[in-house]
């Protein structure tokens, strides 16, 4: 049992050491590299434009992750960090856009095509009922 | 007409499939617009290539319209815009700084001993920390700075004769005429 439990730790430590080798941050606690993880899972990297910068093998992607976990250890917060990347490189940066005249047909689009796909259906079908005769048609009983 | 309903549909969407492609064709979806256009240039102090202990920075270029063109001899596409800028760099009227990005100091002299030197100097970033505040991120790119050090127009990709002469120097040419009111006589 006790010697399972040893296993168990020492393939932890592996997790932990290949984890870490990629890009060796030390947190001050766990809860700092959570942060750390979410915010830079909600933010693009600009080399490689459908990964995160969590992600990202990107040498850019790399300093950008160097300079946010700089600035987190200077006290800054999620939102002066996002503010940082959105002054040099656009909204594009967050894979959350905010909500404001330029993003409208973003974020309301999708709604819209499906009210007028609805308003379509509901078109053909009301035009169906109307046209449909009262008297249910011939059972067609051609052989086939 | 409820017989053709489908084909009309299907036309729609061949028609919007290419759209799709002819826009495609005309913008690139890696590019991301610089939210820097019409900002104050970030401030800079860069050392020469030639000359690391003399730095050049923002303050020291005010008072004239000039180009940032971001490069580096590891970069391919830089290999494709350097004939254009070759040829035209001399001709624009403004000063290129040429912007060596993130390179070895040795790979871009020996770059442009190869190839030839456009640039009336050559800064260097070697971290790349500064290429950060201008929202680089990938080269080649050019910037165009007024005479107040503001950025007026960014191109990310080569430059190529058309952008010269369609977008880059009618912008400068406005700048220029704009520029001999800040110019103490």
């Amino acid at each position: 049992m006790k010697r399972r439990h040893v296993l168990l730790l020492l393939l932890g430590l592996c997790v932990t050491f290949a984890a870490h080798a990629i890009d060796p941050l030390k947190f001050k606690d766990r809860a700092q590299e959570l942060r750390f993880q979410h915010l830079t899972r909600e933010l693009r990297c600009l080399v490689c434009q459908n990964e995160s910068l969590l992600d990202s093998q990107a040498e850019l992607a790399q300093q950008m992750r160097h300079i946010i976990y700089k600035q987190m250890q200077n006290g800054r917060s999620d939102d002066e960090i996002k503010q940082y990347l959105v002054d040099r490189y656009s909204d594009y940066v967050l894979y959350d856009p905010p909500l404001k005249p330029s993003t409208w047909l973003l974020w309301f689009g999708p709604g819209l095509i499906v009210l007028l796909g609805a308003a379509g259906v509901l078109f053909t079908v009301r035009k169906r009922a109307r046209s449909a005769p009262a008297t249910p048609p011939p059972i067609d009983d051609e052989d086939w | 007409m409820n017989r053709a309903l489908p084909l009309i549909g299907f036309a729609l969407l061949a028609v919007l499939f290419g759209f799709g492609l002819w826009w495609n064709t005309r913008h690139d979806q890696r590019e991301v617009p610089s939210p820097l256009i019409g900002k104050p240039a970030p401030a800079f102090s860069l050392p020469l290539l030639d000359d690391p202990s003399t730095r050049v920075s923002k303050a020291e270029m005010l008072g004239q319209p000039y180009l940032v063109n971001v490069f580096a001899s590891w970069c391919i596409a830089c290999g494709e815009e350097h004939p254009v800028l070759m040829q035209e760099a001399r001709q624009l009227g403004v000063p290129v700084i040429g912007y060596n990005y993130k390179d070895d100091p040795d790979a871009a002299k020996a770059w442009l001993a190869q190839h030839g030197n456009p640039y009336s100097m050559v800064v260097t970033d070697r971290s790349g920390a500064t290429a950060i505040d201008f929202g680089v991120y990938g080269a080649p790119e050019t910037f165009l700075i007024d005479a107040d050090g503001i950025i007026r127009y960014k191109r990310i990709g080569p430059l190529t004769p058309q952008v010269i002469a369609d977008v880059l120097e009618p912008k400068i040419q406005a700048l220029k005429h704009a520029a001999p009111k800040q110019e103490s006589p």
